[in-house]
């Protein structure tokens, strides 16, 4: 597949935005769908459609079998175990519910410790919260250095014999910083100490082996790797599928119902109760055959040419603050222009077709602690060229003007 | 839609400049306001003299072009009016920003009107008019003393 020409397969990219070509910069937030993708959710709603895993009818089997076919695909995808390890969610935000209820339900008393870091989207910390409000637990930051990079020695020290667990993300959606996740489960680990990652900013744009990463817990929405919205994963060791309560109760989590007894659905569907997003879980699939049809070694070489090429044209604007500098950074450049705010500056973009996000990005902990209120961001998706970063950076410079900047 | 409508000349001056910013001497009223979306704040203090008139008006804040504008064009336009011709100028401020596009009110001479009306085009920008009512509801909140902060995801 020529990475070049992926452009063509969004059809939203043919229509016009303010009157301008649409230059989407804003894959952090959500990524744009393929023609596939739209194709396959239409086509299950037209010729496929049927409930899964109840009815024994033709729609029905068939239904169940493409449902189950996307459980394979994303296990190969992140390099799980089995099947049973893949957890169907509403959302990336619920994937992380879900460990935080039955986990904190199960091993959290009053006093006990969790380790978050001040890098954390609010989805990677208000569920930690619910345990500080209901438990007791007490939650620590891991600190970041100025390049927004974890300082690993600081959060070394946060370990105690109370520390529970540890939540932390894998790609940060402001700074960008690829986090050393690995290191920091090897370091957990040691302590005896289970590790969620929030993977949400980084399936659609590194590779993830959750074998080699070795942690315990990692969670991620499908709308950001060119999916279908409606649809969270959450991949967790069996072990602790098998030995954590379940979360949401209903049909299809259940094996035997009695009046004085009921005893769960194995794995995976004792975590699936309800009627799933069944066309979306199905079109994902979709998603991930088109990922991997390009190769997560072309997209990344892809979103780092394009990415350098960003930092190297925004560094030349006057007046414009990067926000971080890590070691190891993805598609992600926040940014402030001094005398122009944020929201300004996604108006005045947004005249010119340039989509681009502005505000805390749900990164308040992270903007308190860079003394700021409110950034502009770009986001890098598979589709973006160095045409989308030239007309980004013409139309700030329009901004500039409209606010007479030298 | 037009930038030019949005961003005139006045607003660009006005929230560059922002008149009476900081906290006023002897304050009698004070409200905060929050935008959960931009995470941007205001603090309003309002000094009310005996008879009940807005002796002096100031805010602190951080926010965009639009907000800081519209809360410095606020303090000027208010300052020396009653507490009753200060809601009247605020609700036709409202409303000019959410239906009309026209400054109706009694109380204001035509400078004054052509000011207050560079924010009009705020009206075509629905994700912005947040950013031009916050300083407003938080002077109400200030006048009505009211305890709680203004958040602009549960205001009119």
């Amino acid at each position: 597949m020529n990475i070049e020409n992926i452009k063509s397969q969004f059809p939203i990219f043919s229509k016009k935005i303010n009157g301008k070509p649409l230059v989407y910069l804003d894959s952090s937030n959500s990524s744009q769908k393929p023609m596939c993708v739209i194709n396959r959710l239409n086509d299950f709603y037209k010729n496929e459609f049927s409930n899964i895993g109840r009815s024994i009818h033709s729609l029905a089997i068939n239904a169940t079998n493409k449902f189950e076919e996307t459980r394979i695909s994303v296990k190969n995808f992140i390099n799980a175990n089995s099947r049973e390890e893949i957890i169907f969610t509403k959302n990336g935000t619920e994937a992380i519910n879900l460990v935080a209820t039955t986990f904190g339900q199960q091993n959290i008393e009053k006093g006990d410790e969790i380790i978050i870091t001040e890098l954390e989207h609010h989805s990677n910390y208000v569920p930690w919260h619910f345990l500080r409000e209901t438990r007791g637990a007490i939650i620590k930051f891991a600190p970041i250095n100025e390049d927004g990079d974890i300082i690993i020695d600081k959060l070394k020290e946060l370990f105690t014999s109370k520390t529970k667990i540890v939540a932390i993300t894998h790609l940060s959606n402001v700074t960008g910083t690829i986090v050393p996740i690995k290191e920091i489960v090897e370091i957990a680990h040691k302590k005896n100490v289970p590790v969620l990652v929030d993977g949400c900013q980084s399936v659609p744009h590194i590779k993830v082996d959750v074998t080699d990463l070795d942690c315990d817990f990692y969670a991620f929405s499908a709308h950001k790797v060119y999916g279908p919205t409606g649809v969270g994963i959450l991949y967790a060791k069996k072990k602790w599928l098998e030995r954590l309560p379940p979360y949401i109760g209903g049909g299809a989590m259940i094996s035997e119902v009695k009046k004085d007894k009921i005893i769960y659905a194995p794995l995976p569907e004792k975590y699936e109760a309800g009627t799933m997003p069944t066309a979306e879980v199905i079109t994902f699939n979709e998603s991930l055959k088109f990922m991997q049809s390009i190769g997560k070694d072309n997209l990344m070489k892809h979103e780092k040419e394009i990415t350098n090429y960003a930092l190297e044209k925004l560094r030349k604007i006057n007046s414009i603050k990067i926000i971080g500098n890590p070691k190891n950074k993805a598609g992600v450049i926040a940014f402030t222009i001094k005398g122009i705010h944020p929201h300004d500056i996604a108006t005045i973009l947004d005249e010119d077709g340039v989509a681009i996000r502005a505000g805390h990005h749900c990164c308040q902990i992270l903007h308190q602690k860079l003394n700021l209120t409110a950034t502009a961001r770009v986001s890098i998706g598979v589709y973006n060229t160095k045409d989308d970063i030239d007309i980004l950076c013409k139309a700030i410079e329009n901004c500039r003007k409209i606010f007479e900047l030298k | 839609m037009d930038l030019k409508q949005l961003y005139q000349d006045i607003i660009l001056e006005h929230g560059k400049s922002p008149r009476n910013l900081g906290k006023c001497e002897g304050y009698s009223h004070e409200a905060k306001g929050y935008n959960p979306l931009c995470g941007d704040k205001v603090h309003v203090y309002l000094k009310l003299n005996t008879e009940k008139k807005v002796e002096n008006l100031t805010f602190e804040g951080d926010g965009c072009a639009i907000s800081l504008a519209s809360a410095s064009i606020m303090t000027e336009l208010v300052k020396g009016r009653s507490i009753n011709d200060t809601k009247e100028i605020m609700s036709a401020f409202l409303n000019m920003i959410k239906n009309t596009s026209e400054m109706n009110s009694n109380h204001l001479d035509d400078d004054q009107k052509t000011k207050i009306m560079s924010l009009s085009g705020v009206k075509q920008f629905p994700m912005r008019v947040k950013c031009a009512t916050l300083s407003w509801h938080t002077l109400n909140s200030a006048m009505d003393e009211k305890k709680e902060e203004v958040n602009t995801e549960v205001m009119d």
